[in-house]
């Protein structure tokens, strides 16, 4: 179930409409001919979690490494902060911190030094007290003289993520922050990503996980073959596509609707057990009590009876499913 | 443009590339000096006792500028290219290309450190020759000189080949195949007027030759080509090595997609 969104905090992005990244009319194409970008428009507000979702291939990291500077746009423009990422590339990439999908690290290279290194290079002078700060934030301060090649891989991602901290960026990006990353550990890494958007730093979020952008997001972006087919306010977008389900388990089991149901939206699952009807929660009349009372004339019977919302995966495979 | 340097980031990259020296200590200092006595021992002693005198100097002394030099070449492309080539395989080259730093700073860091190195590994070599043979520095300031820049450009060469390579094999390719030959063959352990003069004619496409020759000269005075012509070759190699990685970093050639 999708967490009640109106029932959060408010955040501070739904106070500051400052944006943190403009890009516009972005495109890339590869050398090989293949578009991977295509007209790509975005904003992102200063202060949010913004969740991109999209299938495998459908550009999220190519967007992200054009943004941080890693692979150089076709056409398009993108500014972080005002400065554009290309011409003020210094002044944008001080402030933005990446934490990447693969876990590419200095194999040989101790949890302290590679942290310390990433400070450095992102132009900050030294400040062990802010690096034992942050290795004690993500539980890695009794690994800090380790090498990284011994540690277990969710140490590492996190490894990953005290590296993109070291420079105390103002945009942070996560892209697939928690592939392959146990349940308590996704749990922390959500916690971890709170508090640093409660010190004003934005976030964005690259995900497959569903239940990620779900939880974590206060706006979501749909990626699809190069193009963004969807940003929504989360809970708006829950509330505009979200229908929900009123299942009832039957007595006995029907072969095919009555037609007599046929003003109804059904249908049947669970070899005829389960008569699923769907309905709009926004609409004026949702149709339940009729329905209830349909059946109640038609001497349909009912052991049981739930109502499940539709999930964000849902909404993501039928605006993925549209845009294809 | 912002023309304010990142001094830290230059620092971080410098350091984090020393650091690498130490954490391979053998290979990178000891290896080549064990390498180099036992030159010592064959060329120098053994082989050296039946050949008298080249130029009014022994031929121990004779081979010691060839020898630094060879280990010079080799290990400052060794170094800088698996420098530079070892994140573009790990992949952790994706925060020194989404990092604040510019390609200038790139280039001093990795090849600095490259540089230094091979510069320290020269007087390493430079001192256990001693303890084989007694030699004299006519040009001490010309030496170090020719020793740094010659170390700088074949940093720079070997950045070079870091970038080009896309596999290990190639990475070994050029020190073992490349320079390693033409350093023997550019006159390390002898004159080239040593030569039959179509080799000696061939030996001048050898852009190493005029290397060894110019740090022969300010050993001993003595050179196979004028000092002004070694000169103007080593800043021309200079000068393309400085050009290609000029042109790597705007085209971003097999470093951004």
């Amino acid at each position: 179930m999708p967490p009640d969104s109106d029932e959060k905090p408010a955040r501070i992005a739904n106070n500051s409409p400052e944006s943190a990244i403009s890009v516009s009319k972005l495109s890339k194409i590869y050398a090989g001919g293949h578009a991977a970008l295509t007209d790509i428009d975005l904003e992102i507000r200063k202060g949010e979690i913004f969740a991109l979702l999209g299938p495998n291939g459908a550009g999220k990291t190519t967007l992200i490494s054009i943004i941080c500077g890693i692979v150089s746009p076709t056409s398009g423009r993108i500014t972080a902060g005002g400065d554009d990422v290309i011409r003020d590339y210094r002044k944008t990439r001080t402030k933005i911190g990446l934490v990447p999908q693969e876990l590419t690290t200095d194999a040989f290279e101790t949890v302290w030094n590679t942290v310390s290194f990433s400070r450095g290079l992102f132009g900050k002078k030294p400040d062990p007290a802010f690096i034992e700060r942050t290795l004690r934030d993500l539980s890695l301060w009794d690994r800090k003289d380790s090498k990284i090649i011994t540690l277990s891989g969710g140490m590492k991602r996190r490894v990953l993520i005290a590296k993109a901290l070291s420079h105390e960026p103002e945009i942070l990006f996560l892209d697939e922050p928690t592939a392959g990353v146990d349940v308590e550990l996704r749990r922390g890494m959500w916690d971890m990503v709170r508090k640093l958007q409660e010190t004003g730093v934005t976030i964005i979020l690259t995900t497959h996980y569903i239940e990620e952008a779900e939880e974590m997001a206060d706006r979501i972006g749909v990626i699809n073959g190069g193009r963004i087919v969807l940003v929504e306010d989360k809970a708006a977008l829950m509330k505009k596509l979200g229908k929900k389900e009123l299942r009832l388990h039957l007595h006995h089991p029907m072969q095919t609707i009555p037609a007599d149901l046929s003003g109804h939206d059904l249908a049947l699952e669970g070899d005829g057990n389960t008569l699923v009807f769907t309905f709009d929660t926004q609409a004026e009349r949702t149709g339940t009590t009729r329905l209830l009372g349909d059946l109640d004339r038609l001497e349909i019977r009912f052991s049981d009876l739930d109502t499940r919302q539709r999930s964000l995966e849902d909404i993501f495979v039928s605006v993925v499913g549209e845009s294809s | 443009m912002n023309l304010r340097m990142n001094f830290p980031g230059l620092r971080a990259i410098y350091q984090f590339e020393m650091a690498r020296t130490w954490r391979t200590l053998f290979q990178s200092v000891v290896s080549p000096v064990v390498t180099t006595t036992l030159y010592f021992i064959v060329f120098g002693a053994a082989i050296g006792s039946r050949i008298t005198e080249i130029n009014g100097v022994t031929f121990a002394a004779f081979i010691i500028p060839g020898l630094i030099m060879l280990s010079i070449l080799t290990e400052s492309v060794s170094n800088a290219s698996f420098g530079i080539h070892l994140p573009r395989f790990t992949g952790t080259i994706y925060e020194l290309l989404s990092a604040p730093v510019s390609s200038l700073e790139v280039v001093l860091g990795y090849v600095g450190a490259a540089a230094t190195k091979s510069i320290v590994l020269g007087f390493i070599i430079l001192a256990t020759a001693r303890l084989f043979v007694d030699y004299d520095i006519a040009h001490p300031v010309a030496m170090v000189c020719i020793l740094v820049v010659t170390a700088i450009t074949f940093s720079l060469f070997g950045f070079i080949i870091g970038i080009w390579a896309d596999n290990f094999e190639k990475l070994q390719f050029v020190p073992m195949l490349v320079i390693t030959p033409l350093t023997f063959l550019g006159g390390s352990f002898y004159s080239i007027d040593m030569l039959p003069p179509f080799w000696r004619t061939l030996t001048l496409f050898n852009p190493v030759v005029y290397l060894i020759s110019a740090f022969r000269w300010s050993f001993y005075d003595t050179a196979d080509v004028p000092i002004g012509i070694s000169i103007v070759m080593i800043f021309l190699f200079l000068t393309v090595c400085i050009g290609v990685v000029c042109w790597i970093f705007q085209t971003g050639y097999r470093l951004k997609n």
